[in-house]
């Protein structure tokens, strides 16, 4: 058994230590607004956050995460920051097909968590490792402006 | 069974509602959609509306909601008509039903793909909206005991002015399900559009920002099991013999399981279902697989490309044109394979019982899938359940003509003779490996001037596999002739006067081929508008003056054309790049779906040689703007989308085995690679047309003439590679 802590509550996993933490937060414990795209840390997707990093939950070893807190896009909203990014997320429709905004919007919490007043490179820098397909890049970078504004 | 993971928190509420109103609504077909052999009943009764006492509209989309924006479009008409308040709005997927949900475009066919639709249900939703309205507009008539005219209805509220009166849309729903249904209805003029052409956000925004949308890789169900399979590494292979025994001893593996498509091995979780497959041993049988590469399947095109093709379109008299031209250009262009690399890997899920069979799915076929799934099954298509569930993209992928995927989901619940429901996941190396490409083409062109420096001819050929021949769609295909193959080229808009073009229809060359968001026109737009480009440079013309000349029977697309040329200010001289950088703009035009787009795109060739697209100024015309957010919105995506392609996109073959596998190998653009983007909307009382794909043809052209003005290079392979342009 392995501890966690998710969005705040402390749960229990019973899976094997090198299972990939975004198969325990879908799988096992039917949080499934954390993505599968690419299974190797290519599109980000999958981003959660630990102990308020930004990490790509389909290659950290639940054993990495054991003891720590787990952020998903379920819990993210709690927040001040989640809050103002989800809210920008809705004024600006930046969402197309939606599979990949889970892993956007985790990827913008911690970089205005961190910086919060990101220029367009530190955008760029903080959301490069997240593909959209439906490449809805311009909205996702007036978003996080708007959640920056919003958040003065 | 029932299925409350998957049901959502509207239908239930309706359910819970009790009385509401439900409207079965007997629409006409437009003429203008020509029913098909398997129509059954073109005036068969549609549903598209729920209006619940709880004043909730319910629309209900018989399209599938991929990104597009369609939940939100087809949910603006329905509300215009209606004048529902949009807050009050919420939209559900139609089920499988062809008779009430048929794409109109497409007989009697139930399915979303081609642009078709907000053209197809513009009016069908606009009927929905004023049919409804006006059944409780004369409910509240009869309540009040006062004249139906007298009667206003705004954002949601139905009012009688004179007595003071007024009511809900929800208040009066029971009543208006006891009115007879209107035999005609009066929709509204332009002029009176309060959501149509204005601001309706998207309905699916909320749920896609906080992680509760339901995507088919989302679905549970209890006791339900994950597949994972082992796919051949060539297209055509077949299992010979494979050994469990390492698979099996995976925790978490259930069973394993052959079935014509490969080896699956099902888990309680996909990632047991996972180290199952990987554990696998499996020996292919590759007596009959395919084994060319790309360039072997590149050489017999080029080959092909020497003699005459099937004449898709002539005019005038071509070869007399080029017998003795005063300046005559040609080209020859290479285009690669194409995954559509969605998001979300293809997947969905399956539940067997004896006489019926349920699927969820992003769901985009539904008409030839449920005939595909009862045929294998030896059920009728009714027994076929098929829940359509957002797709986390699909760009063509998830309308397979073969129901490829959903079929093999389907092999794998008949091999545990339906004991569990099955999700079938395809990994992403699957997905990108397992085929369904946009079709490799090689084309050639061949351009006559006279002494005027006038296009007098032009000669395009065309080498590639048909997407349609041998698909439910196969009956399109007239005298050798795919029209898929040759969209975009066939009509080319300019009036030349003589002009040939014909296809090669290469045989023997088994890669899984599809539709991929613009089709034909990916390849098509590409050539004629990058070697009119040419042309225009030959004929020592400005690149839009010279295609305006030649457009004066196209207005559509003169109109785009002048627009983004306007908007860019083009003819005014381009910021200068800084040291050791040249810049260059380029334009193309191009119509795809019904829609107009053009666009003008500035580049920058940096000092170290690398290519950054600034900025895109795009000019569209589809018809009375339905959403102009959501159309921004579109365009601003297929820009991204086709600079992808432009760019990175490859799928290459070595000895029938696909060389890429996923994200690093096949790159869509990432977020410092998007280019600035304008979108200009053409004015238009046109009937609407579509905005999923229309602006993905022109931008790879356009760019490409941006880089030729800058370099003098033209690019005639793709994707663009730098030591084409340094």
């Amino acid at each position: 058994m392995i501890t966690l802590t998710i969005n705040g509550q402390t749960t229990q996993v019973d899976a094997d230590p090198d299972t990939p933490l975004l198969w325990v937060l879908r799988d096992t414990l039917h949080l499934t607004g954390t993505k599968y795209s690419c299974g190797m840390a290519l599109c980000g997707a999958c981003t959660v956050q630990l102990d308020g990093q930004p990490v790509r939950s389909c290659v950290t070893p639940l054993s990495a995460a054991a003891g720590k807190r787990v952020v998903t896009i379920e819990g993210v909203g709690s927040e001040a920051v989640g809050r103002a990014v989800q809210e920008a997320w809705r004024q600006l429709d930046v969402v197309q097909c939606g599979y990949c905004q889970s892993g956007q919007i985790m990827s913008a919490v911690a970089l205005l968590t961190a910086n919060r007043q990101p220029s367009d490179a530190d955008i760029d820098t903080a959301l490069g490792g997240n593909i959209c397909r439906c490449a809805t890049y311009l909205r996702i970078r007036a978003a996080i402006h708007l959640a920056a504004k919003s958040l003065v | 069974m029932t299925t409350p993971p998957i049901e959502n928190a509207s239908r239930r509420r309706f359910l819970q509602g009790v009385a509401g109103l439900t409207l079965a609504l007997y629409l006409p077909r437009p003429a203008s959609a020509a029913p098909q052999a398997e129509t059954t009943a073109p005036f068969a009764p549609n549903a598209f509306l729920r209006i619940g006492v709880d004043n909730s509209v319910t629309v209900i989309s018989k399209h599938l909601e991929m990104g597009q924006g369609t939940y939100t479009g087809l949910a603006t008409i329905v509300a215009e008509e209606l004048d529902a308040a949009w807050s009050q709005v919420r939209v559900e997927g139609a089920p499988a039903d062809a008779k009430r949900y048929a794409n109109l475009q497409w007989g009697g066919a139930q399915g979303t793909g081609g642009s078709t639709a907000i053209l197809n249900s513009w009016e069908q939703m606009r009927h929905a909206g004023a049919t409804a309205r006006a059944m409780l507009v004369a409910a509240a008539a009869q309540r009040w005991q006062v004249p139906a005219e007298e009667i206003t209805v705004s954002a949601g509220v139905v009012s009688h002015h004179p007595s003071q009166r007024q009511a809900s849309l929800g208040e009066l729903a029971t009543a208006a399900a006891t009115q007879p249904l209107p035999t005609a209805v009066k929709l509204k003029e332009p002029h009176q559009f309060q959501l149509v052409g204005k601001v309706a956000p998207r309905k699916d925004t909320a749920e896609k920002s906080n992680g509760k949308a339901r995507f088919t890789q989302d679905v549970q169900l209890p006791g339900m099991l994950v597949a994972v399979v082992a796919h051949p590494p060539r297209f055509g292979a077949q299992v010979k013999e494979f050994d469990a025994s390492r698979a099996k001893a995976v925790k978490g593996v259930v069973e394993v399981v052959q079935i014509p498509t490969g080896v699956a091995v099902l888990a309680h979780d996909t990632w047991s279902a996972k180290k199952g497959r990987d554990a696998l041993t499996v020996t292919w049988d590759e007596e009959r697989a395919f084994k060319l590469g790309s360039d072997e399947i590149t050489a017999r095109y080029h080959e092909l490309a020497q003699s005459p093709g099937a004449i898709a379109h002539a005019q005038g008299d071509p070869d007399r044109a080029f017998a003795q031209p005063a300046r005559r250009l040609q080209a020859s262009y290479d285009f690669p394979y194409l995954a559509h690399a969605a998001m979300e890997p293809l997947n969905c899920v399956v539940q067997l019982q004896p006489t019926s069979c349920e699927i969820w799915n992003g769901e985009q076929m539904q008409s030839v899938d449920q005939m595909k799934i009862a045929a294998q099954l030896g059920l009728e298509p009714e027994q076929v359940t098929l829940h359509m569930l957002y797709a986390g993209g699909s760009f063509g992928r998830r309308a397979s003509k073969d129901s490829d995927y959903l079929l093999e989901a389907v092999s794998i619940a008949q091999a545990i003779a339906g004991r569990a429901p099955v999700k079938l996941v395809w990994l992403r190396e699957d997905d990108m490996r397992a085929g369904y490409y946009r079709p490799a083409f090689h084309h050639t062109l061949e351009a006559a001037l006279d002494a005027e420096k006038q296009l007098i001819g032009w000669r395009h050929r065309l080498v590639g596999q048909s997407i349609l021949a041998g698909s439910p769609f196969g009956a399109r295909v007239n005298n050798g002739v795919d029209p898929i193959s040759v969209e975009g080229a066939a009509n080319l808009p300019y009036g030349i006067p003589h002009m040939r073009v014909d296809l090669h229809t290469p045989q023997g060359i088994e890669v899984p081929v599809l539709w991929w968001r613009s089709v034909g026109s990916t390849h098509t737009a590409y050539s004629t508008e990058t070697f009119i480009d040419e042309v225009a440079t030959a004929a020592e013309q400005d690149p839009v003056a010279f295609r305006l000349a030649l457009l004066t029977q196209q207005p559509r697309h003169a109109g785009v054309l002048k627009l983004a040329a306007e908007k860019a200010g083009w003819g005014q001289p381009l910021t200068q790049g800084g040291a050791g950088e040249r810049r260059g703009r380029g334009v193309a035009v191009h119509e795809s779906f019904g829609t107009f787009v053009a666009q003008v795109a500035e580049v920058t060739l940096q000092a170290d040689g690398k290519l950054k697209v600034d900025r895109v100024v795009c000019a569209v015309d589809c018809g009375i703007a339905i959403n102009p957010d959501n159309i921004r919105s579109q365009v601003e995506g297929s820009v991204g989308f086709a600079l992808s392609a432009l760019l990175h996109g490859a799928i290459t073959l070595k000895a029938g085995v696909v060389e890429q596998s996923n994200f690093h190998d096949y790159a869509p653009i990432r977020i410092h690679e998007m280019p600035a983007v304008e979108v200009h909307i053409v004015a238009s009382s046109e009937p609407p047309s579509g905005i999923g794909e229309p602006a993905v043809p022109p931008l790879a052209p356009a760019v490409a003439n941006a880089i030729a003005a800058a370099t003098g290079k033209r690019l005639r392979s793709l994707p663009i590679q730098p030591a084409d342009y340094a």
